[in-house]
């Protein structure tokens, strides 16, 4: 069994995220990272793989990004992928979701997996629409939001929560499966891992490369067209309290539920 | 035909009031694009009442396709059939798990924009353009559409049921549908099932929600209850926790749980999350405890406490059983 792992590079959380304003997207500069809910992604393939229900021959991991975007990459190696894909070209600059969708699954056709696993949102993008494009594409069935995923003969299990509890629901491979960020607690890379991360494997290839026709990607083959970027409506700041000392802290909580007549 | 084709999500016999807002706002879109709101029920037994009831939002007409319950991609099939076959404009869903899956296969499927987490829709020079807020909300996007159709998929709450028309003359079409070979290799085994006690939360002035940043499962016991007794209210929790099996399924807020508007909610070691926020953010008044300084709770909460809720709940619960005299 082969599973693709669809990762993505993201800002680094901790730095501030913002907006280019003359482009209109996301300004991608700065600290990246690989996007943490792709790490359940990963260690949901290693639970597969480790499992021993199947017999799992590789894990791929599969990016589309600029030039960069390798660093995501090796992450994903050092905590489990036995080699990964690059899709990068300028011409996939300001691609949407139907434009990412539609590249990423050209390069997962070629990989003809058996199994597709791909996090719940995308820390910058939070689009959490990626599976399902990418399933359609490869004309695999495909459900999102799973927080238990058992391995049976020839399908899978799963279990998720939709809007009226949860649901279980039996799914054939090839599949396209995104995890919830409940399925697991992803592993911590060892330092051999880490070293070796750069060794392994990785084929970087342009949109010709995976068959994706130039129009139907970037900018101009995108279907949205941003029209304007505003601020939030403005909203009171609510008060903060630092908790220094507690006794303190909490009097002035008890106060302010008071004020409030929140105690009556 | 410039139209608006939307989907209704029901279990049982009730059409959920997500899709019902959806079908409001498409409603109240159509008439100013020129054009008409139009709904699909897909299930294996689903009655003409229902479908019926649905003109009452505003649909002029219901298609109604028998094909499984509660999976994205038959619906997929049927929303993609009728929307080449009948030329509509755009499809629009409401908030829910399901909206974002079928909005994402039509987006493959007919190679359509789509647009997520959508708070409002505006109509200009007859075309629709969708407002999202993005990155946590810092920023807010109006996002139009290049050709046809433009798929909206919008945040939960995001648009308002408006259940006043005359639904009478509303027609309803049965379409007979043949399902792409793999929206039939997923399998419903158990729909809708309730974990852990069903507990009251939404009649409750004062809720005490606990998230992840409680650290483990007794968090709630010995954190949350006594507070939320001190409080005289009830105890929620988020997704994530639920999740973990920490807390009961019905106790929770958000996207996938239940939208509540307490006098007071008091959020601790949770990170305010959109899918949090939406079901909790009627509160009155918004009390977070949360040790991270930068916590998106913080954006939207009227007092923030930084500090670690260990330390400060067991003390705050004290003090206010002292003040109230429990
Ligand atoms: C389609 C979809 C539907 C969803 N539906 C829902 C839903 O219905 N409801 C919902 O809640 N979520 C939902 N989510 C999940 C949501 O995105 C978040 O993952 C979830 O709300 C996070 O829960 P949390 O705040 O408990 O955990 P976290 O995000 O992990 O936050 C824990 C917080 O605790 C703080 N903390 C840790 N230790 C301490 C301490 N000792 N003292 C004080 N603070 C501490 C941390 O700083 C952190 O901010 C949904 C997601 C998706 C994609
Ligand atoms: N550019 C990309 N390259 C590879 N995988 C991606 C990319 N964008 C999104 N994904 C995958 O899709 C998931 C959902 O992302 P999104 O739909 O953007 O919220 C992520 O967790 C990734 O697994």
């Amino acid at each position: 069994m082969k599973i693709c792992v669809l990762v993505k590079q993201v800002p680094d959380a901790a730095v501030e995220k913002r907006v280019n304003e003359s482009t209109g997207r996301l300004d991608r500069s700065g600290e990246k990272n690989l996007n943490p809910f792709d790490t359940h992604a990963i260690e949901a393939a290693m639970q597969v793989k480790e499992g021993g229900k199947a017999d799992v021959e590789e894990i791929v991991a599969v990016t589309m990004g600029p030039d960069n975007a390798q660093r995501a990459l090796h992450k994903a190696v050092s905590l489990g992928a036995d080699r990964s894909i690059q899709l990068t070209d300028d011409a996939l600059a300001g691609s949407d979701v139907c434009a990412t969708g539609y590249a990423l699954a050209k390069v997962l056709e070629a990989e003809a997996p058996d199994l597709v696993l791909l996090g719940q949102q995308s820390d910058d993008g939070e689009c959490y629409t990626i599976g399902a494009v990418v399933a359609d594409h490869l004309k695999m069935p495909s459900l999102t939001q799973v927080i238990k995923m058992d391995v049976g003969d020839g399908s899978l299990r799963c279990e998720r929560q939709a809007e009226y509890g949860y649901d279980t629901v039996d799914i054939a491979l090839p599949a396209v499966i995104s995890v919830g960020d409940a399925i697991n607690e992803p592993r911590y890379p060892s330092l051999k891992a880490i070293m070796g991360a750069k060794k392994k494997q990785l084929d970087r290839k342009a949109i010709a490369d995976a068959g994706i026709e130039p129009d139907r990607v970037g900018a101009e083959g995108s279907r949205t067209s941003v029209e304007a970027i505003n601020p939030p409506p403005p909203k009171q700041a609510g008060e903060i309290i630092e908790d220094e000392d507690t006794n303190e802290t909490v009097e002035k909580i008890v106060a302010w539920l008071d004020e409030r007549k929140l105690l009556a | 035909m410039s139209g608006i084709l939307t989907y209704a999500l029901h279990y049982g016999s009730e059409i959920n009031k997500n899709s019902t807002g959806a079908i409001s706002e498409a409603a109240r879109l159509a008439t100013e694009i020129g054009g008409e709101a139009h709904a699909v029920v897909v299930g294996e037994d689903v009655s003409d009442e229902l479908c019926q009831s649905i003109g009452a939002y505003g649909a002029s007409k219901v298609y109604r396709a028998r094909a499984p319950e509660g999976l994205a991609q038959p619906v997929v099939d049927v929303m993609a059939k009728l929307i080449s076959d009948r030329g509509y404009s755009y499809a629009l869903f409401g908030g829910g798990l399901l909206g974002f899956e079928i909005g994402a296969g039509l987006t493959a499927r007919l190679s359509a924009g789509v647009t997520m987490e959508v708070t409002d829709v505006k109509a200009v020079d007859g075309k629709l353009v969708a407002v999202r807020p993005i990155l946590q909300d810092s920023s807010v996007v109006d996002s139009g559409y290049v050709g046809e159709p433009g798929i909206i998929i919008g945040r939960l709450n995001a648009f308002e049921a408006d259940g006043s028309q005359d639904g009478g003359s509303t027609e309803v079409e049965d379409v007979e549908v043949e399902l792409s070979e793999w929206s039939t290799k997923a399998t419903m085994v158990a729909r809708g099932e309730q974990r852990g006690a069903d507990v009251n939360i939404e009649d409750a002035d004062v809720l005490v929600a606990g998230g992840r940043g409680l650290g483990r499962a007794d968090g709630f016991a010995e954190l949350c209850e006594p507070l939320a007794e001190a409080l005289g209210g009830a105890v929620a929790a988020t997704r994530a926790v639920v999740d973990a099996g920490w807390y009961s399924y019905s106790a929770q807020i958000g996207q996938t749980g239940k939208t509540v508007a307490p006098k007071l909610y008091l959020a601790a070691g949770i990170s305010g999350a959109i899918q949090h926020k939406v079901g909790m953010q009627g509160a009155e008044n918004i009390v977070a405890i949360n040790k991270d300084p930068n916590a998106p709770i913080f954006e939207f909460s009227d007092l923030g406490v930084v500090g670690d809720l260990n330390k400060i709940m067991p003390k705050l619960t004290e003090a206010v059983r002292a003040r109230r005299g429990g």
